[in-house]
């Protein structure tokens, strides 16, 4: 008896303590990821709600001859390809400088860790003046010039604006990744380290041997989050460049922004969304299926 | 070479190479608050030298000229307004939705872990469309709950509190139970007491991802009653007259407060990220 009545309170408890969050759910994820679906075939414009046709698939049909999405494509991948590795690179090297318990340790930490501190906007706009390309107000090119180089254009060429992004991305981004790579190799047991040095192994061969086996798991985990991540680019250009010089910072997330919010055709931006979304998901379940087959 | 010389080398080896390595990679934030204490015309003075990281003729003209300028305290203040609200409601909305997924038997359990698990990598940049749609058909355009209601379930804190509430003992609950406590006076007086962590971590990391938001205040805050942080200081950022130094003075100010906040739950914070890492 007394039992029953516990499984039932039980199951009021529990629906009480989920609704609220599955309302929310439903109300601000589900219901406008259905939407976004259905006005991805419509000609919805945002100044005429109140004449929305459907109109099949000519969205995507016009999507895929645009040029200016393939090219927001091309950037998206551009930037992702390549932040990744670099990052990733990066966070380990970071991580490896400061993995042996030492004093003071902490201090060299929060220097590696402190542009995550700082938000993505402070960052993008304090590079935006250090990537002057003059000489004499851009602390970069100051920088190169002193060492004989030539001045870079950075975010004022087309062929270097992405990249300079990058650049920037990977130093504000590595701090967050080194913190789970320090987990990482907390991890790994003392005793690989000390056979491997009984074995005649040096560091280089420590690391290949012992090091990198270990994180395996964490690596491909960070290595998910980044894409993620990376795949999401915004801010950046968004108060570096305007997606300029040429297009050639325009990204898949810039484009939905600027032709749903800019140029006002709904729409048409709800189908460049559906498909960033099912490229998105379709990385991201790749890549955890690459993962568990290990 | 004995052990305690190579001991002593290798030592030495640590703290130069990462004092160095550490200059390098802060050198563009101690630029800007150099910047932001320096006088216009010293800025971009010998920008090839040294020299340039050190404010000479320092003070805080630059910040006075900010505060004169624009508003920053109601900025700061929007911000940390709008995001501690998102986290209260974080906080207590998806533990209690995590609790049940982790102790409670009820129908459709298994359906909706699956449905928070898979929603985890959402991209809600795919869905700002329909939800700017929907935010202006409920007139919330311009306003807190517009900034505030969509992001208060969050699947993955779910998860987090599911995971975290999963280790507590089933023992310390029948207990409690025997002792008469129905299900949810369990929650609130036997387990919420000795999760402090998990909620802390929660607290920190939401602190992190909201006080960066950017592209969707962007989109719903149109006039300077609701601007947040972020958009201010990119509003500040092309308003003329533009000068550097007032530039980097607000720069530097935005920053302070998540500074603070890392001050006090960085343990956390460090914690948070570790453990996405080692169970994701």
């Amino acid at each position: 008896m007394q039992k029953a009545i516990n499984k039932k309170s039980e199951r009021t408890a529990a629906y009480l303590f989920v609704v609220p969050a599955v309302v929310l759910l439903a109300a601000f994820l589900i219901y406008p990821a259905l939407q976004t679906i259905r006005y991805a075939f419509t000609d919805y414009n945002i100044m005429r709600p109140d004449r929305i046709k459907f109109s099949g698939i000519n969205n995507f049909i016009e999507l895929f001859q645009d040029k200016n999405f393939w090219i927001a494509v091309k950037n998206t991948l551009h930037f992702t390809v390549l932040v990744v590795p670099f990052q990733t690179a990066l966070a380990l090297a970071l991580a490896l400088l400061i993995s042996s318990r030492r004093r003071g340790v902490s201090i060299f930490r929060a220097a590696y860790f402190s542009p995550q501190v700082t938000s993505m906007v402070v960052v993008a706009i304090l590079w935006t003046v250090l990537y002057n390309s003059n000489p004499d107000s851009g602390l970069l090119n100051a920088l190169l010039v002193k060492l004989g180089m030539e001045p870079c254009g950075f975010l004022n060429d087309p062929k270097t604006s992405m990249n300079s992004i990058i650049f920037m991305s990977a130093w504000q981004g590595a701090g967050y990744q080194m913190m789970i790579f320090l987990a990482g190799l907390q991890g790994i047991p003392k005793e690989q380290y000390e056979a491997a040095s009984i074995d005649g192994a040096g560091k280089v061969k420590s690391f290949f041997y012992v090091t990198l086996p270990g994180l395996k798991n964490v690596i491909q985990y960070v290595i998910m989050i980044t894409v993620i991540q990376a795949m999401k680019l915004f801010t950046q250009p968004y108060v570096m460049t305007k997606g300029g010089p040429q297009n050639s910072t325009r990204t898949l997330v810039y484009y939905v922004y600027e032709q749903g919010f800019q140029k006002r055709n709904f729409g048409y931006a709800c189908a460049v969304a559906a498909v960033f979304f099912v490229i998105v998901i379709s990385l991201s379940l790749g890549m955890k299926k690459i993962i568990k087959a290990d | 070479m004995t052990q305690k010389q190579r001991a002593r080398l290798g030592s030495l080896a640590f703290y130069l190479g990462n004092t160095l390595v550490a200059l390098i990679f802060v050198s563009p934030l101690i630029w800007m608050v150099s910047s932001s204490l320096k006088p216009e015309s010293g800025i971009f003075k010998g920008l090839n030298s040294l020299s340039t990281f050190i404010p000479q003729g320092a003070s805080l003209n630059n910040y006075q000229e900010v505060f004169q300028r624009i508003n920053m305290w109601k900025f700061i203040g929007n911000s940390l307004f709008y995001v501690l609200v998102i986290i209260i409601l974080d906080l207590f909305i998806n533990s209690i939705c995590g609790y049940a997924l982790a102790k409670f038997e009820f129908k459709g359990k298994n359906a909706l872990l699956t449905l928070v698990i898979s929603l985890m990598v959402f991209p809600a940049e795919a869905i700002m469309l329909p939800m700017y749609r929907e935010m202006a058909d409920l007139g919330w355009i311009n306003t807190w709950a517009s900034l505030i209601v969509p992001f208060v379930a969050k699947c993955f804190s779910i998860y987090m509190f599911r995971q975290f509430f999963m280790d507590v003992p089933n023992d310390l609950l029948e207990a409690a139970s025997i002792d008469g406590c129905g299900p949810v006076k369990t929650f609130f007086t036997v387990v919420l007491p000795i999760s402090g962590t998990v909620y802390a971590t929660i607290f920190i990391l939401d602190f992190v991802a909201h006080w960066n938001d950017f592209m969707w205040p962007l989109l719903v805050v149109t006039g300077e009653e609701k601007r947040t942080i972020q958009l201010a200081i990119q509003t500040f950022f092309g308003s003329k007259p533009i000068n550097y130094g007032p530039i980097m003075a607000s720069l530097t100010i935005s920053a302070i407060p998540m500074l603070i906040m890392f001050l006090f739950l960085q343990k956390y914070y460090v914690e948070g990220i570790a453990s996405t890492g080692i169970k994701g």
